[in-house]
């Protein structure tokens, strides 16, 4: 590699880093206790206590009471509002109804009740207030909607640019060294020089996959957007000039239901969006249906029922735009293989931080040496060029 | 310390079959539960270990 290639190289491993570093500081610190968000919760507030244990309220097992019944008891606990959306869990019978003034309020107006479909009791209104919904709300978006999302995006690329530029660097720093070489006692500067490369290779993958699915998760919006304005609007073409449906004459949700399994045997529902909501048409439900292996559990198709005559209308896949939306979720979680795999994700989100940590502190040691002299320090692997 | 250069190709052999076993273990849960799961947790876990292995025998 030329001493000028490592020069431009350097400059650019520089620049975006130091762009990004305390965003993905940030993140890091605010992702660690959110990978353990659902055994915290359980921790804080105990296990719930459910009327039929392992039993999903996805499924149509009897004993499970009609989706009619929840909805009366959900809008009963929140008179003046509406329904926007119906979700449910595969192995338990839990499930939540989003409450609203109109289908189509704006999220901050939303409400979580959580129900117990086999008992009809509520078993809580989520919390929005916790300490954990403080994180995950800075995570995703710093407080700013949209825009924070956006710019979070943008600092997972320059993130990417970082981690990219890093491993190019890597080829002319190891020249010498054999692979997990520590000079732990030579000076501080380069032990810390040497964690940061081997952290940095060796977690290379994963920062690469967590980095990018965080990117593609901060589209959900626009994503979100694009299915709707192209997709949904295909899908209930017959019905773009109709009038909004009366809510008196919506038709029973479980007849609903019924049609869209039917529609699609070997399916079970992850979320109904109600008529007028953001993932529906103004005359439709829309079952949001999952696969039943693990990988199409991910991959969700909906189906649209006329609200007023419960028949089907029509189903189709979501788009590849949806579906790398849908699997960047877990990869970018942890939330897929069990709590060993969260602990594997903890410890190299810890590495992470040392990474940035490390490098953070290898630019402020030597700010105002010249990058020749950076650049000596890559060639020599860090024994030459910025004294120490 | 001091060694001949390295060519390209060993300067990345490790940090590759690292990687490849961290893009393995990081598809292998998402494709299905139990052994998958195993399988997962085991190839994710070759970057952790590399980085043990190197505090405890590789620190000068």
């Amino acid at each position: 590699m030329t001493r000028n290639s490592i020069r431009a190289w350097y400059l650019v491993h520089k620049w975006t880093s130091l762009v990004c570093t305390l965003f993905l500081l940030m993140l890091c610190l605010t992702g660690l206790p959110l990978i353990f968000h659902d055994e915290i919760d359980v921790l804080t507030e105990g296990p719930p206590q459910v009327g039929m244990p392992g039993v999903g309220s996805s499924s149509d097992t009897p004993g499970l009471l009609p989706l009619d019944t929840m909805l009366k008891i959900a809008i009963a606990e929140r008179p003046g509002e509406v329904a926007a959306f119906m979700a449910f869990d595969n192995d338990g019978p839990l499930m939540t109804v989003t409450t609203a003034p109109r289908p189509d309020s704006p999220s901050a107006q939303m409400t979580v009740l959580v129900l117990d479909r086999s008992t009809g009791k509520l078993v809580s209104q989520a919390d929005e207030s916790g300490v954990m919904h403080f994180l995950l709300q800075l995570h995703t978006d710093m407080f700013l909607g949209l825009p924070g999302m956006l710019f979070l995006g943008f600092m997972g690329l320059l993130f990417t640019a970082a981690i990219v530029s890093g491993v190019v660097l890597y080829a002319p720093f190891m020249r010498k060294i054999a692979f997990g070489t520590l000079r732990t006692s030579r000076s501080t500067r380069l032990k810390w020089l040497d964690y940061h490369n081997l952290l940095g290779v060796a977690a290379l993958a994963w920062t690469l996959v967590v980095g990018l699915t965080g990117v593609v998760n901060t589209l959900a919006t626009p994503i979100n957007r694009v299915w709707q304005s192209r997709e949904l609007a295909a899908m209930t073409g017959a019905y773009a000039g109709k009038p909004a449906l009366e809510r008196s004459r919506y038709v029973s949700l479980d007849k609903a239901m019924a049609q869209a399994r039917k529609a699609l045997p070997g399916t079970s529902p992850q979320f109904i969006g109600f008529p007028g909501g953001a993932f529906s048409s103004k005359h439709h439900y829309a079952v949001f249906l999952q696969g039943d292996t693990p990988l199409t559990q991910r991959l969700l198709t909906p189906a649209l029922i006329d609200a007023e005559t419960g028949t089907f209308t029509d189903a189709r896949p979501m788009p590849w735009y949806n579906q790398a939306l849908a699997l960047s979720q877990p990869l970018h979680f942890g939330d897929y293989g069990g709590l060993p795999l969260k602990i594997l994700w903890a410890v190299l989100d810890l590495f992470t931080i040392v990474i940035l940590g490390s490098g953070l502190y290898l630019w402020l040691g030597k700010r105002k040496t010249s990058v020749e002299a950076h650049v000596r320090e890559v060639e020599t692997g860090g024994t030459a060029g910025a004294p120490s | 310390m001091k060694r001949p250069k390295q060519s390209l190709r060993q300067v990345f052999a490790v940090p590759v079959v690292l990687a490849v076993l961290s893009l393995f273990g990081l598809i292998a849960a998402l494709t299905g539960d139990g052994l998958r799961d195993g399988l997962s947790w085991l190839a994710l876990g070759a970057p952790v270990l590399a980085v043990v292995w190197a505090m405890r025998f590789r620190r000068s």
